[in-house]
């Protein structure tokens, strides 16, 4: 019999707990009441926040921002990193829609541009799990490389003549709501039942939590890591091209700065950097909070350069607000 | 000359549900060695921490030196000469000895921003000198042996006026030589009227070393030991607050079963050269040797966590490929690595899914998801069997003690029905009680067929569970042992005989 701290402080059993206490004591719902206190205010000091139009238009772009952060999050839960996801964006929609403007189908045509992109985060994925090199600077290099490649092959001219039936990917409606709002919803089912029902989803966020003891334990732990790293250029491929279809062309410059919106996204929801924590659902809110943010600003008619630094100050405000309550608990 | 260095007075401290310290007092002499002993979670490095600062009390008062105390920040209390040495070290493994050494109170040359390496390197060998060490200054500090770490730390130590050294088990992961070379320094320190607190599970040492034992039990004083005239059973009785037997001893096995796993010229330079052992079915193959002989990196290359740059592994009389840690579970293999928190478990997450890791495919439901059901049903049926103590089986694993996370690390094994099971340290760091414990359960796996390597740093631990034993020295096999022949002189014969001419540590 021994006697110990830990014994004696009961930790009630989740099971037993409330659904509305879990949710109240939820990591998620800080962050979610911020959220709807920042809609309060900006709803309250730009009315036209609240207008169907608008709203559709917000849940549009953070629907697109959300997904490339989902590919993020699974990369980040082990502790790693992924700088590429921005111009991956740009490679993937520029392979799809040179394929789709010259005639080849739609359906082919997106799927070369996910094979591409998949294949470039495969790269990235086999230098860090096999070779390893530090994430940090093997998609450091996969951002130049994927951008270069871009600029280089469409000497920076838009690729146009994208067919009509594609557009309502990004442009349509379904049953009211934007497509890509629905496609974004059904990834993060997706991507929450991978990561908290499957044994891939348990090893990611066991990586993060002690990587030695995951390896040990007789986890293939380079599998997974190179999955992930394909997992997120996926995520980036499948909004680089839905971008396609809501500009009608494929521009070089697409997804440029999108990485830093995945990573705070991510960071404001919640995410560690250092691996082992962080949820879908964080990310969700975490990516609303910022788009919220920004478009607010824009009805406030505050210039977008100081737009950007005041989504600076937030992502500080957020990360430091979590360590604080680390700190405390 | 016995003057009083400290009074520790009804100390009380409580955390979040927990009363921690109830009316603790403890007096320290100038250069009296006291140990300080008690289960884990007795409240021992509570106690040390409200002396250095590092948590205030609710009540009860420090005098230091006669003086009513309260040192603000650990800073202080290293400034009014209090020093601690963790168990796991504190220093900077990516730098030279002189850099951790002077690290904070560096020297400069005189008016200068520039590091006065000459005067420091002085400084530094007289201090090595002194406490009879050699050290390659050149070196990474990370690069060098535990014991000369900490022997650094204690340098680093009596750089500044120290008048108490507070060690949380300085010994655990030294050798017995090095162990003996540690108490020198000790013996020195304490004749030069500085006060040692001797935090130890290592009940032989406490009685070797101390002059004075004082006993806390759930977080009160539970009495106090003369390691003159008191006996160690007197000890643990004090510890644990009723009779237990000192050491489990297994009965001696004499059944000789089938090979299970032979392995032949096993070697990876630098710290493997030549492994060859046979293992039997149900057999408990101790394996003994220094710090350094190359236990740890042996069985890392039998599971493939490192590679090795020849030699076979043979289970059931066939070569198997073994290259990475999941080949080895495959082959039947379970591996428990000797540093719980940094090799075993995943901190943050619960006793559940740290005891299900290395089982998820047989917790499927569909071929695809985790079945929480299956997961539970799999966890709470170890628990029982290894009676571990949680309130919940959701608890983060590194709430607990360290026996019962030890005993969640061994739960874990278990369920992947292992044939072979190695053992790295499985009682490093954890209370008597709970070590009397996973003594018994070793020996009951081996009854029922499986075969366990024993590696162990604790002599009594490999005499009184071992069918035979296994020496190494400096990446050799330097014995096989049957039970009948071994003793703690016939293995400390084989790990040290070829070191008579060898330097120091």
């Amino acid at each position: 019999m021994e006697i110990t701290a830990g014994d004696s402080v009961p930790v009630r059993a989740s099971s037993s707990r409330s659904l509305i206490s879990r949710i109240i004591q939820s990591k998620e719902s800080a962050i979610f009441l911020a959220l709807i206190i920042i809609m309060g205010v900006i709803s309250f000091v730009a009315p036209k926040f609240m207008s169907a139009y608008n709203l559709f238009l917000v849940s549009r772009q953070i629907s697109l921002v959300t997904i490339v952060a989902f590919g993020e999050l699974f990369v980040i839960l082990t502790g790693g990193i992924d700088l590429s996801v921005g111009s991956l964006m740009a490679l993937a929609g520029m392979t799809s829609a040179y394929f789709m403007s010259t005639g080849t189908g739609v359906c082919v045509s997106v799927g070369l541009g996910l094979l591409v992109g998949g294949a470039m985060g495969a790269i990235n994925g086999a230098l860090i799990a096999y070779v390893l090199i530090p994430p940090f600077i093997v998609t450091m290099g996969m951002l130049s490389l994927a951008s270069g490649l871009v600029l280089g092959l469409t000497k920076g001219w838009p690729i146009t003549n994208i067919p009509e039936r594609f557009l309502p990917i990004a442009q349509g409606t379904f049953l009211t709501l934007p497509v890509p709002l629905w496609i974004a919803a059904a990834l993060a089912i997706l991507c929450h039942v991978v990561l908290t029902y499957t044994a891939f989803g348990r090893r990611t966020y066991a990586i993060g939590g002690n990587e030695q003891a995951t390896f040990l334990s007789g986890i293939d732990v380079r599998k997974i890591k190179f999955m992930l790293y394909v997992i997120a250029a996926v995520a980036a491929s499948i909004v680089g091209i839905i971008l396609v279809a809501r500009f009608n062309s494929a521009q070089a410059d697409t997804g440029k700065g999108w990485e830093m919106d995945a990573i705070a996204s991510a960071v404001i929801g919640g995410t560690s950097l250092a691996g082992g924590s962080g949820s879908i659902l964080g990310v969700v809110i975490g990516a609303c909070i910022m788009g919220v943010i920004r478009n607010g600003l824009v009805l406030m008619h505050v210039s977008s350069y100081w737009q950007t630094a005041v989504i600076g100050v937030i992502i500080v405000l957020a990360a430091g607000l979590d360590r604080l309550k680390a700190k405390r608990s | 000359m016995a003057s009083t260095l400290f009074e520790m007075r009804g100390i009380c401290k409580a955390f979040p549900g927990v009363r921690a310290l109830n009316n603790v007092d403890l007096t320290v002499q100038t250069g009296e060695v006291v140990g300080l002993l008690g289960e884990n979670g007795a409240g021992k490095s509570t106690l040390m921490k409200v002396l250095a600062g590092v948590y205030k009390q609710e009540s009860g008062e420090v005098l230091w030196l006669g003086q009513p105390t309260r040192f603000p920040t650990i800073q202080e209390a290293n400034r009014a000469g209090i020093s601690l040495i963790f168990q796991e070290l504190n220093n900077c493994p990516n730098l030279k000895p002189l850099d951790n050494l002077f690290l904070g109170r560096e020297r400069f040359i005189k008016g200068l921003p520039l590091l006065n390496y000459s005067a420091m390197r002085a400084k530094a060998l007289e201090l090595f000198d002194y406490l009879g060490i050699t050290v390659d200054l050149d070196k990474e500090i990370g690069l060098m042996s535990t014991a000369i770490q900490q022997m650094i730390e204690i340098a680093k130590a009596l750089l500044t006026d120290v008048k108490l050294l507070i060690m949380d088990e300085p010994t655990s992961s030294l050798s017995d030589k090095e162990t003996a070379m540690l108490f020198k320094v000790i013996r020195e320190l304490k004749a030069r009227g500085i006060s040692i607190i001797f935090i130890s599970h290592k009940l032989n040492e406490v009685f070797e070393i101390t002059d004075r034992v004082v006993v806390l039990r759930d977080g009160e004083n539970a009495g106090e030991i003369d390691p003159r005239t008191d006996t160690m059973e007197q000890l643990i009785n004090l510890m644990v607050g009723r009779e237990l037997s000192t050491m489990f001893t297994r009965r001696s096995n004499d059944v000789q079963g089938a090979e299970v796993m032979r392995v032949e010229h096993l070697a990876g330079p630098p710290r493997v050269l030549e492994v060859d052992f046979d293992l039997r079915q149900g057999e408990i193959l101790g394996v003994a040797g220094l710090i350094g002989a190359g236990r740890t990196e042996m069985a890392r290359m039998i599971i493939g966590a490192d590679r090795k740059s020849r030699g076979q592994v043979f289970i059931d009389g066939k070569l198997v490929h073994i290259k990475s840690p999941r080949d080895a579970v495959r082959a039947g293999i379970a591996y428990l690595p000797e540093d719980r928190k940094r090799q075993a478990l995943v901190l943050p997450m619960s006793v559940r899914e740290n005891l299900t890791l290395s089982i998820h495919s047989l917790v499927l439901r569909m071929g695809l998801f985790i079945s929480r059901a299956k997961e539970n049903a799999v966890t709470d049926s170890y628990v029982t069997q290894l009676d571990i103590k949680i309130a919940d089986r959701e608890q983060v694993i590194n709430n607990l003690s360290g026996g019962n996370q030890q005993k969640v690390v061994i739960a874990k094994w278990l369920a992947t029905k292992p044939r072979i099971l190695i053992l790295d340290e499985p009682t490093r760091g954890i209370d008597v009680a709970a070590k009397a414990e996973v003594h018994r359960m070793i020996s009951a796996l081996a009854d029922q067929g499986v075969s366990i390597l024993l590696i162990s740093s604790e002599l009594p631990e490999v005499l009184a569970l071992s069918d035979r034993v296994m020496v190494m020295h400096e990446g050799r096999v330097k014995a096989i042992l049957d039970r009948a022949d071994a003793t703690q002189e016939s293995i400390m014969n084989a790990a040290l005989v070829t070191e008579a001419s060898e330097v120091q540590v």
